[in-house]
């Protein structure tokens, strides 16, 4: 088994995703010669040809729209949205359009699509190359929404969403694309949508998060480890829809829940988590939940302290977890 | 039909009988949305959007189409275009009463969002010009998959002020796809004249921004738009690229059942415009050329009052959705 980084496990997801099916397009902004501003489909365009792997006009609208199209006739697009922060102009599109193509024709339409778009801060990308918006799309039934955490995750959460009938936004996080390395197997794998999996097992408190939070709350564990707090992380992998058994599992288990993302707090994906544990598992509950996010301002500063008191880190997660462990 | 009389019968690649049926559908498509009015009022229908007046555009843009191969992706006013196009007016009723069986939505849109999936028709939604870059990706996906078809979308002038409408026209030139782009210009957006909505005369010199051909057509003549339509596709076929249509029509409603269009357009200029109702001009045309007289108008009536009394009785008769199906396709079964 190879080691990849995080960016060449969906490298090698998406070739070997258009190996398979013929029927699969890449394409958006810069993704053809130039192979992404981040390289994820650098060599694509020249294995697969122009009429694959297509650079498109800068406009989001009519990438996710023309997508839709061309998914209702037969293909199997795969979309970029070059910085997840650029989704807004298509927003229509993937919740009006997309979304609800299959309801609103009562079974007669439906629109395979995966949407890539990188996400989430860190990397001095300000207000609009920084966002994590998977909250929005989390919202609307129709759509799956998933957010790999590791390379293992990114290269078979992949291959499910493109194997998926349903649109899938894929979240991919840009500060992982180079930093995250593990091992992933050559040979194709799917990770079923709406499957946590639970990244390490512990007795004082959960944590239940996603995205490159998973990295951050196992580096936060492994310091608590050798304070003698027990932390147990799962991963929630698919947003939409939720693990709902691997939540209230965990939770019951501890009695103690932090819930950590990486996007700002107030109408977050961990005010839903905390909803489902509080209607099914409150009388296994040891402390009440807690929820560790970006400050609710309008996105993340440029300037390093600001960035910094934005994002959240390893450390602000231990010491959320050792102050939830000793309650 | 200026155009067509100087080119004469022959000049036209349509046989009388494609002339006949041309008429048949637009008077259908009166007569069916003359009875869905009659439904709102009497309450069996709670909404009724028309396209009373551009019925000439509809009908000779669906003719010049192939139904096998090509696709459309119509608005809310094309009744009279989906139904030359393949829906049956049972199909349209079924729609317009909310029915389970309605094949647009299964009573879940609101009437006129037409859609029929093995018909090559898009489903559509209410916000406007959304349909336009589908349209794009359906004739780009053929291209890409050298499927010898056409797209043709349709939309209102007003809705050509929207970013999705420049973006798919863009693309559309970009990659050269086999599309065709129909406005149908009724001169308002819901209550707004066109002088308010553009600065321009013709929609159609927007296409020149996109490097596309763009063509005014006189939207009450439909030989002359059929011709329009039918160039567009060939050219569309020769792998020429998109051609952006402004048809000049006219809305003899309101915009809707929820609207009234006093307020905002006089009586007069409304009897100056159904002097270009495009029903009684295509009759007249016929009539001048021996192609029609006073018997085969009766014996259309009598054809098409029963086809409309049947969609009628048919939609009235078949079931409304059950409660219980209201979390059905939200998503398909996809293997994971």
């Amino acid at each position: 088994m190879a080691e990849l980084s995080y960016l060449e496990a969906i490298r090698e997801g998406l070739r070997q995703e258009m190996e398979r099916d013929s029927r699969i397009i890449i394409y958006g902004e810069d993704v053809g010669v130039r192979g992404g501003v981040f390289r994820v489909t650098e060599g694509l365009q020249k294995q697969f040809g122009e009429d694959r792997v297509i650079d498109s006009p800068l406009a989001e609208a009519a990438i996710i729209g023309t997508a839709i199209g061309a998914a209702v006739n037969g293909l199997r697009p795969i979309p970029e949205i070059q910085f997840a922060d650029f989704i807004f102009p298509a927003i229509n599109q993937i919740v009006q359009e997309a979304a609800r193509i299959r309801y609103r024709s009562n079974g007669a339409f439906h629109v395979p699509l995966v949407i890539r778009a990188p996400f989430g801060g860190g990397v001095h990308g300000a207000l609009y190359h920084s966002q994590s918006v998977e909250a929005f799309f989390a919202h609307v039934p129709g759509l799956k929404v998933v957010v790999p955490g590791t390379p293992y995750d990114a290269k078979g959460l992949l291959a499910a969403a493109v194997q998926d009938e349903d649109p899938v936004l894929y979240f991919e996080h840009k500060a992982a694309y180079r930093s995250l390395k593990g091992e992933v197997p050559e040979e194709r794998y799917l990770i079923p949508i709406g499957q946590a999996d639970l990244k390490r097992e512990g007795q004082h408190v959960s944590i239940i998060t996603y995205g490159l939070m998973v990295s951050y709350a196992l580096k936060a564990a492994e310091e608590l480890e050798k304070e003698g707090i027990s932390v147990e992380v799962l991963d929630l992998r698919s947003v939409r829809p939720l693990d709902v058994e691997a939540i209230l599992e965990t939770s019951k288990k501890t009695g103690k829940v932090l819930i950590v993302h990486e996007d700002n707090l107030t109408g977050g994906i961990g005010g839903e988590v905390s909803a489902l544990i509080s209607e099914h598992a409150l009388f296994y509950l040891d402390a009440p939940i807690v929820r560790l996010a970006a400050p609710d301002v309008p996105a993340m500063p440029y300037s390093a302290p600001l960035e910094h008191a934005f994002m959240v880190t390893p450390e602000k997660i231990r010491d959320k977890a050792r102050e939830l462990a000793k309650f | 039909m200026a155009k067509a009389k100087k080119k004469g019968l022959h000049g036209l690649d349509l046989d009388v009988e494609q002339i006949r049926t041309m008429y048949y559908y637009m008077v259908l498509s009166r007569e069916l949305d003359k009875r869905i009015w009659i439904l709102n009022r009497q309450g069996k229908s709670a909404f009724v959007i028309s396209g009373q007046g551009q019925e000439g555009v509809q009908v000779a843009a669906a003719m010049a189409l192939h139904p096998e191969t090509d696709w459309i992706a119509p608005y809310y006013r094309d009744m009279a275009m989906v139904m030359a196009f393949g829906m049956t007016p049972r199909e349209v009723m079924l729609g317009q009463m909310g029915r389970a069986a309605d094949p647009s939505s299964g009573g879940r849109q609101m009437p006129a969002h037409y859609g029929h999936q093995p018909k090559h028709i898009l489903t559509g939604s209410s916000p406007v010009a959304t349909q336009v870059v589908h349209a794009v990706g359906i004739a780009w996906s053929m291209k890409l998959q050298g499927q010898a078809g056409v797209a043709l979308t349709s939309l209102g002038e007003g809705s050509t002020n929207q970013g999705e409408f420049h973006e798919a026209l863009n693309f559309a030139a970009v990659h050269k796809v086999p599309l065709i782009v129909l406005v149908e210009n009724n001169g308002y957006a819901i209550s707004v004249p066109q002088e308010k909505e553009m600065a321009i005369q013709d929609v159609a010199v927007r296409a020149q921004g996109y490097g596309i051909p763009g063509v005014v057509v006189k939207g009450s003549d439909p030989l002359e738009v059929y011709q329009v339509i039918r160039e567009a596709r060939s050219r569309a076929l020769r792998g020429e690229g998109t051609t952006l249509v402004e048809a000049k029509t006219h809305r003899f409603t309101a915009h809707s059942s929820d609207d009234d269009d006093r307020s905002y357009r006089s009586r007069e200029h409304l009897e100056e415009e159904k002097k270009d109702d495009p029903i009684p001009r295509m009759r007249e045309w016929m009539e001048s050329e021996k192609l029609w007289d006073k018997d085969a108008e009766d014996a259309l009536m009598k054809r098409i009052k029963h086809e409309v009394d049947d969609a009628t009785e048919f939609a009235e008769a078949s079931p409304l959705p059950a409660a219980e199906t209201i979390y059905d396709h939200v998503y398909g079964s996809s293997p994971a």
